[in-house]
């Protein structure tokens, strides 16, 4: 069983019979009153997405889940398409069900495929990914008035982060896909 | 000129000074992104890509320097704001050997002691020994408190009023909040009226009105949890009181709150949520407590003191049993200020109110972590 400690986005629980997955979650706590979790949770099978107050000290059941290492291939409409390395099987999920992680996933960007009763429901990409930048402004002094000393860049997967202003078109950088944030420039050797 | 150098783009320097960063036009050529700059003078140059991971610069902003700005400017604000009320600034221990033992605070051990949780017990050794009016600018420390409001270590305002009740300090509140944020209060984006006076609304109205619940304060949890469960809200079986009580309050009440444009006392505290608060004379269900929301931000909590040892020594006796029940820690018993309360405290009426939620109001911050110069995960 978990408790409110364990909550992370992420974190599978079975509720009511479905599984779920927290996309959000937050510490509150009323004076004088007992530590709750405000947590959203989304349903894995209907993207449905509902809010709970989990109440420290309350305990939630995990999601019989399984994961499998799988390779993605390809979007197709709405669709992420993986492939089991091993088996060759292919399965496909809707992107919207991940959120906004799959526009930083390259073609054969080895991912964590989630089950729920032989069902693809989710997916874990890896924490970093390494993308080459296809589009950026030249920094320009106007934009950086507020000490704002970043500028948005487009990587080769069509998402946009910011940068700092030293990045250029063609350099490769380090994303977090958790926070969807720069990290670092990787020196191309 | 003095500071660092943000960025260089076409000949022209952003500048990072302590008041503003500032856009140079034709900067010396000499100067690099990161560099320390003292006149046209590099006195340190940086080596490498600016800013490197984990930039000091990059993670404290221009808004969260601007934010620690306004942090001071409110602080002296209300520093002047109760020495015109003929309040004294008292200091009074970190350290303690009883850190309070309401039931759902978890103290910071230290040393020999606990860091407290809230200076009150010690504030009020002070009024029983004549001290009159006090106010005090101190850190709390709450273990594992981590949220958008919360945080394990944080400011309070703790003001006390001898020989006045709750309607004295809800005035000193509304004024106070008034003089630091002015008509408007932000929270993030939206606009919250905080001229006083603000209104107020009773527990139970709050939760008839916005919860659809009935509440009592001497009726048994199982009973308040059936009338919780029937105004169709998730709770299970088996809850404390207060724990049955939240349920309903933060599923349907704190967000009503939360939505209102303007400021609001919720008074008339059932009693088993009294903590450190007197019963209300004739009405022994009722609490003579308050706490006062703005924009759905608990800004403060403000007792009519329990002055009464008998009582006092019962409640905690009582709350040590819940702590030990409960697996919490179990603290020992302020001797001292039972010591006070049986050598006599006026009737006094007395208040906390957390600081950093104050200056979020003031600037539309939407985190705690963003007015506290450091945030928890920044330490």
């Amino acid at each position: 069983m978990y408790d409110t400690s364990d909550i992370r986005k992420g974190l599978k629980v079975l509720m009511d019979g479905n599984p779920y997955n927290v996309v959000e979650f937050q510490f509150v706590k009323p004076g004088k009153g007992a530590a709750f979790t405000r947590t959203k949770f989304k349903n894995l099978l209907t993207g449905a997405v509902v809010e709970r107050n989990i109440r420290s000290g309350e305990k939630l059941e995990p999601a019989n889940v399984e994961t499998r290492d799988m390779q993605f291939l390809y979007k197709e409409g709405g669709d992420l398409v993986f492939m089991d390395q091993t088996s060759y099987e292919q399965v496909t999920i809707a992107a919207d069900l991940i959120g906004e992680a799959h526009d930083l996933m390259k073609d054969n960007l080895p991912c964590t495929v989630v089950f729920f009763n032989e069902r693809p429901v989710d997916v874990t990409l890896p924490t970093f990914v390494f993308l080459e930048v296809t589009a950026s402004e030249p920094g320009v002094a106007g934009n950086t008035a507020a000490g704002n000393v970043t500028k948005a860049a487009q990587v080769e997967t069509g998402a946009t982060v910011q940068v700092p202003l030293f990045i250029k078109v063609g350099e490769t950088i380090k994303i977090d896909t958790r926070s969807h944030e720069y990290v670092e420039r990787v020196s191309s050797k | 000129m003095q500071g660092r150098v943000l960025a260089v783009v076409d000949g022209a320097a952003i500048v990072r000074c302590a008041d503003e960063d500032v856009r140079i036009a034709d900067a010396p050529r000499t100067w690099n992104p990161g560099d320390l700059v003292d006149g046209e003078r590099v006195v340190r140059a940086f080596a490498g890509d600016y800013p490197p991971p984990s930039s000091e610069v990059a993670r404290l902003t221009r808004a969260r320097l601007t934010a620690m700005r306004d942090r001071a400017a409110a602080l002296a604000t209300l520093r002047a704001f109760f020495a015109e009320r003929g309040f004294l600034e008292v200091e009074t221990p970190l350290i303690v050997p009883s850190p309070g033992l309401e039931i759902h605070l978890d103290a910071v051990a230290a040393g020999d002691g606990f860091l407290i949780t809230s200076p009150e017990y010690s504030m009020k050794r002070l009024l029983a020994a004549g001290a009159g009016a006090i106010y005090q600018v101190c850190k709390c420390f709450r273990a594992r408190e981590d949220g958008p409001h919360h945080a394990s270590e944080f400011t309070m305002i703790e003001w006390y009023r001898p020989f006045a009740g709750l309607d004295a300090i809800a005035r000193d509140t509304e004024a106070l909040v008034h003089a630091v944020c002015g008509d408007i209060a932000h929270v993030g984006a939206r606009e919250v009226t905080v001229k006083p006076p603000w209104r107020r609304i009773s527990v139970r109205d709050a939760m008839r009105v916005w919860a659809g619940v009935e509440v009592i304060g001497d009726e048994p949890a199982e009973q308040l949890t059936t009338a919780i469960a029937r105004a169709g809200i998730a709770i299970g079986p088996g809850l404390a009181w207060d724990d049955a009580f939240f349920t309903a309050w933060l599923a349907r009440v704190e967000p009503a709150i939360a939505a209102l444009d303007h400021a609001i006392v919720v008074e008339d505290w059932p009693a088993p949520l009294a903590a450190l608060a007197r019963r209300k004379p004739g009405d022994p269900a009722t609490a003579l407590r308050f706490e006062a929301y703005v924009g759905g931000i608990e800004l403060a909590n403000a007792f009519d003191e329990l002055v009464d040892p008998g009582e006092q020594r019962v409640r905690f006796v009582t709350e040590q049993r819940e702590r030990g029940a409960r697996g919490r820690p179990v603290y020992p018993i302020d001797e001292r200020l039972l010591a006070a309360l049986a050598e006599g405290l006026p009737p006094s009426a007395g208040i906390a109110l957390g600081f950093d939620r104050l200056v979020m109001l003031a600037t539309g911050v939407a985190t705690i972590g963003e007015v506290q110069t450091f945030a928890q995960h920044e330490r």
